[in-house]
């Protein structure tokens, strides 16, 4: 039993399991990747200088009104189309009331009973001692509403509006289309519902990206999740649910949805009540802090809103948009499962390792299928697991793969030099063709050069000669070596060799 | 040309553009009266005499070119504060903007521009247009110019008392529950309530979004016509705004013309609770019609009967949505902001300070409307009674071309007389609010004085959606055929100030 500063007491994840049995549900907002917001022309660009990007209407001026983007719906009932949900053929906006500063109309436009999309699944898939195995996780509805400003609150401890000395709000990101997926509860997952819940989000991330409509990064905030969590004793009817909020990477996911567990597990075998709140997570610890309680529920006084039109997709839009779908990525991995004669294992460390689409799209460029694995799978993902980041945040492009695959190919790199230019492009040092010019990795290829310095290693151990002539040709080896070494690698290996025992007259 | 402020705006503009009188005379003309009577009447909260004379100055220099121009340049307008104007205070009559200057146009701007009108300033109103006599601006009341110890109506008595005290031939009002309409009315002018969505609400600063329209006010049918043409019309800024062509109201105008057409007199609106002297004119005004060659039928709407009390909960919970922004964090007036209150404390002392009773009284309501566990008794039903005076309204037009009513049950009251009875002043838009709930036009022309107390009477003509040209079609015949028995308009009985 642990306890934290904040008096939360956690026990053993397995133990908890014992007794418990958890459900979840998981709200998760995605930022859409259009180049206009939501209801005006301003760009939706990341990284811009505070409120440069804003105009009368995301700011929510006296007069102002908001118009929907097209292309925002056209992306929500995509990503319902996707998730194998109905979309509906009349739909609203609503106003949800709230004071903050963050929103500048004091309302959020958002969808209430009324969403675009309603009623579909999402498959997911779990590896467990005994293989993958497939939860179906079903969608209650998708529905589009707007982004927030965002507050930086300075002074004070916590970096919270409370004790903070006076707080920034930048409106850039206010009205930038999001759409909110929410889960219907997840039951029956026992102790794979931190791994499920992380599948899911992931699941539906690669669903995201497939289809184009947002860049999904959680660490820029562009798709975030909310975790629920209850649990009941096995039998026993549902428990008081806590919603975890600020969930923002994948492996957050699962982190939150186990210390909830933990943390639940031990309010109740000490006989507690479980509080239906708002919890913050901490990537820090691992650890969730309690927020706002829900027990008064805040009143959003819900209407429709007045100043936007029903939204009315035709049916012969909605089958467009269906026929236009790309390949999904649960169908796209059993594709390349078979193209690439690989077994569930190898296709699940692929996919887990978000080796996946880079991989493809390496292959896809002419690089060889197990090069490109071998690249992505191996060296660079060492790399990215040592710097703590995801694979395609790495610098490293299919089209750098390609071009140093050509250069082995062509005898001009080996294995070790390529390394080295990987090394160099993850430290910025420029292109393939600059860090092999400024690194001197060209391999040496002038035999001349090679035979000096293999008579000079020859001369070095005149016994390995002996062995050599006498049969024993495995003694090459240390010649080989010597000569790698004096050259600093810059030689092709089995080039060496061959000089090497047609130096000595022996053939293998 | 003489008397430059009694002129009729189509007549100005054609007196401008033929060179007989320059826009910039005119405008000064208007600029001086403004100076001479506005300290009694209080039309305007702002008045740019330099902007406007630099816009008519541009209008002269057209007109010298020879660029050819509409039927309304160089006419000056008065402008109600509810409508942003770039670089311009736009209040809605609060305190809580007070200072606050647009950075942008409304679309009803940008379009007076376009057509080359001159805009002199903004008109004093009711505050967030919430009221029947203007008395709730946070500026001071305004007088009705017929007598200044009474009300000019409301919430748009400042563009109404513009037009009577001769301060601008032209005016904008909006109309959310009789606005526009009720001003016209008590100020002996006309006035349109177009169809929802038929003038662009974009930059209007919002009071209940599903009612609120702005429209076009003046003297004669015809100017309004002109004005009404100048402002319609789709805009892409505002989702609600018809994508359709906008009825001719132009030509209806001109052509005023009854002849053959069906008249509905509503049953419910008139009888009891009607001033003597408006029940009088209003049915003479039915013979005149009936003389000219109308068939004046009597139709029922049931349904009205409850139009008041859905009109007043849709309208506060609307609106208390829409002025939830005004919180002191982006613009307008920020109190308590002392280093020692949080967001929570300025946003609340802020709001105590910024906002007048009426739209306190207003916020709560609406507040309370919307609330979880009484939505489906209040705003859901209020939502009901708008879809069953829609079906009367269809219904009636099944029968008939128009409807038509007296605009209010009274002509103008004393100001104070209802300040403190919010009840009595709800009553008085008894007749105006059912347009806005069936989101359909309507228009308010004077059609004499009440005999009792020497004031204008105003007469309402209601018309199908998009079908506003009929508005003009029955004022225009109506207006004729009342200056011909009278050899003048109504508005030149009104007193010298
Ligand atoms: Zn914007």
């Amino acid at each position: 039993m642990t306890t934290t500063s904040h008096g939360d007491v956690y026990i053993p994840f397995e133990e908890a399991m014992s007794r418990y049995e958890p459900i979840i549900g998981i709200e998760t907002h995605v930022e859409l990747g259009t180049n206009s917001k939501m209801w005006c022309g301003c760009s939706t660009d990341f990284g811009s200088d505070a409120n440069t990007q804003v105009c009368p209407v995301c700011l929510g001026l006296p007069g102002s009104m908001p118009v929907v983007n097209r292309v925002a719906v056209e992306s929500t009932i995509r990503i319902g189309l996707a998730l194998n949900c109905n979309i509906a053929q009349w739909c609203r906006f609503a106003r949800k009331n709230y004071f903050y500063p963050d929103m500048p109309k004091d309302y959020q436009i958002s969808q209430y009973d009324e969403p675009l999309c309603y009623d579909g699944y999402l498959d997911v898939t779990v590896d467990t001692p005994d293989g993958p195995q497939v939860f179906r996780v079903e969608i209650e509805r998708v529905h589009m509403e707007e982004d927030t400003g965002k507050l930086t609150h300075t002074g004070g401890a916590t970096g919270r509006i409370h004790g903070a000395e006076y707080s920034l709000v930048d409106y850039n990101r206010a009205g930038i289309p999001l759409i909110e997926i929410v889960t219907k509860t997840v039951i029956g997952t026992g102790s794979l519902a931190p791994e499920v819940a992380k599948a899911y989000v992931k699941e539906l991330r690669d669903v995201m990206r497939a289809l184009g409509v947002s860049d999904v990064r959680m660490e820029e905030g562009s798709m975030r999740c909310d975790v629920n969590l209850s649990l009941n004793k096995p039998g026993d009817g549902w428990g008081t649910r806590s919603e975890t909020k600020n969930v923002n990477s994948l492996r957050s996911v699962e982190r939150a949805v186990r210390s909830e567990i933990e943390r639940q597990a031990s309010v109740l075998d000490n006989g507690g009540r479980v509080i239906q709140e708002t919890r913050h997570f901490h990537e820090d610890t691992g650890r969730s802090t309690s927020g706002r309680s829900k027990e008064q529920a805040e009143d959003y006084r819900y209407f429709p809103e007045p100043d936007l039109v029903p939204v009315a997709p035709s049916l012969d839009w909605v089958e467009e948009l269906r026929a236009g779908l790309p390949e999904m990525p649960s169908v796209k991995r059993a594709r390349l499962k078979e193209e690439w004669n690989i077994n569930d294992f190898e296709l699940a460390s692929l996919a887990n390792s978000g080796a996946l689409d880079l991989v493809e799209a390496t292959i896809a460029i002419g690089v060889d299928s197990v090069a490109a694995r071998k690249w992505w799978t191996g060296e660079l993902l060492r790399v990215a697991n040592e710097q703590g980041v995801e694979l395609e945040a790495l610098r490293v492009a299919p089209q750098d793969i390609q071009q140093v695959e050509a250069l082995i190919t062509s005898g001009a790199l080996n294995d070790k030099l390529a390394r080295q230019v990987f090394e160099g492009i993850l430290a910025s040092e420029g292109t393939v063709e600059e860090i092999i010019a400024t690194r001197g990795l060209a391999v040496v290829s002038d035999d001349g050069a090679l035979l000096a310095a293999i008579d000079e290693a020859l001369a070095a151990a005149p016994d390995v000669a002996e062995k050599i002539l006498s049969g024993k040709i495995q003694a090459a080896g240390a010649v080989v070596g010597a000569v790698m070494k004096a050259t600093k690698g810059q030689a092709d290996a089995a080039k060496v060799r061959a000089l090497l025992l047609e130096r000595l007259g022996v053939s293998e | 040309m003489s008397d430059l402020i009694r002129q009729n705006a189509s007549v100005l503009a054609n007196a401008i553009a033929t060179k007989e009188v320059s826009a910039v005379e005119v405008t000064q003309a208007h600029l001086d009266r403004i100076t001479a009577v506005d300290d009694k009447v209080h039309a305007f909260l702002h008045v740019n005499a330099q902007s406007a004379l630099d816009q008519a100055k541009a209008v002269d220099a057209k007109v010298a070119s020879g660029v050819p121009l509409g039927p309304l340049a160089g006419v000056p307008l008065g402008l109600k504060d509810v409508l942003a104007m770039k670089g311009e205070p736009t209040t809605a009559g609060s305190r809580i903007l007070e200072g606050w200057r647009p950075p942008y146009d409304s679309t009803v701007v940008q379009r007076l521009r376009a057509a080359d009108i001159v805009i002199l300033g903004k008109t004093n109103m009711d505050e967030f247009a919430m009221g029947s006599s203007t008395e709730h601006s946070a500026y001071g009341a305004t007088h009705n110019p017929w007598d200044l110890d009474r009300i000019p109506g409301g919430s748009g008595g400042g563009s109404a008392a513009a037009l009577a005290a001769f301060e601008a031939p032209l005016a904008i009002g909006t109309d959310t529950g009789g606005s526009i309409r009720q001003p016209a009315s008590v100020t002996g002018t006309v006035g349109v309530k177009p169809t929802y969505g038929g003038v662009s609400r974009y930059g209007q600063i919002a009071l209940a979004s599903s009612l609120d329209q702005p429209g076009p006010c003046a003297r004669t049918v015809l100017d309004t016509a002109l004005l009404h043409a100048a402002i319609a019309g789709y805009d892409p800024m505002d989702s609600t705004s018809i994508n359709a062509a906008v009825p001719d109201v132009i030509a209806a105008a001109q052509r005023a013309d009854v002849r053959g057409m069906k008249i509905g007199v509503v049953k419910e609106l008139g009888g009891d609770g009607y001033q003597a002297g408006v029940s009088q004119r209003y049915a003479e005004a039915l013979e005149i019609l009936q003389g000219l060659g109308a068939e004046v039928i009597e139709v029922s709407c049931p349904s009205f009967e409850y139009a008041l009390g859905a009109y007043y909960l849709i309208l506060p919970s609307e609106a208390s949505s829409n002025l939830a922004r005004f919180d002191g964090m982006r613009y307008g007036l920020r109190v308590g902001d002392d280093g020692n209150n949080g967001v929570e404390q300025v946003m609340s002392m802020t709001r105590e300070a910024g906002f007048g009773p009426e739209v306190k009284r207003r916020i709560m309501l609406g507040t309370y409307a919307l609330s979880s566990g009484y939505y489906d008794a209040y705003y859901g039903q209020a939502q009901k009674v708008r879809t069953l005076i829609t079906r009367d309204f269809n219904a009636a037009f099944e029968q008939v071309d128009v409807l038509v009513s007296p605009t209010a049950p009274t002509t103008a009251f004393k100001l104070g007389e209802k300040l403190d009875d919010p009840i009595a002043m709800y009553l008085n838009d008894v007749a105006t609010i059912p347009v806005n709930l069936a989101g359909i036009g309507a228009m308010s022309l004077p059609i004499g004085l009440a005999p009792e107390d020497g004031l204008p009477v105003g007469f309402q003509i209601m018309a199908p959606a998009m079908a506003d040209d009929r508005l003009y079609l029955a004022g225009g015949a109506l207006e004729a055929a009342l200056t011909d028995k009278w050899g003048h308009l109504l508005i030149e009985e009104a007193p010298e100030l």
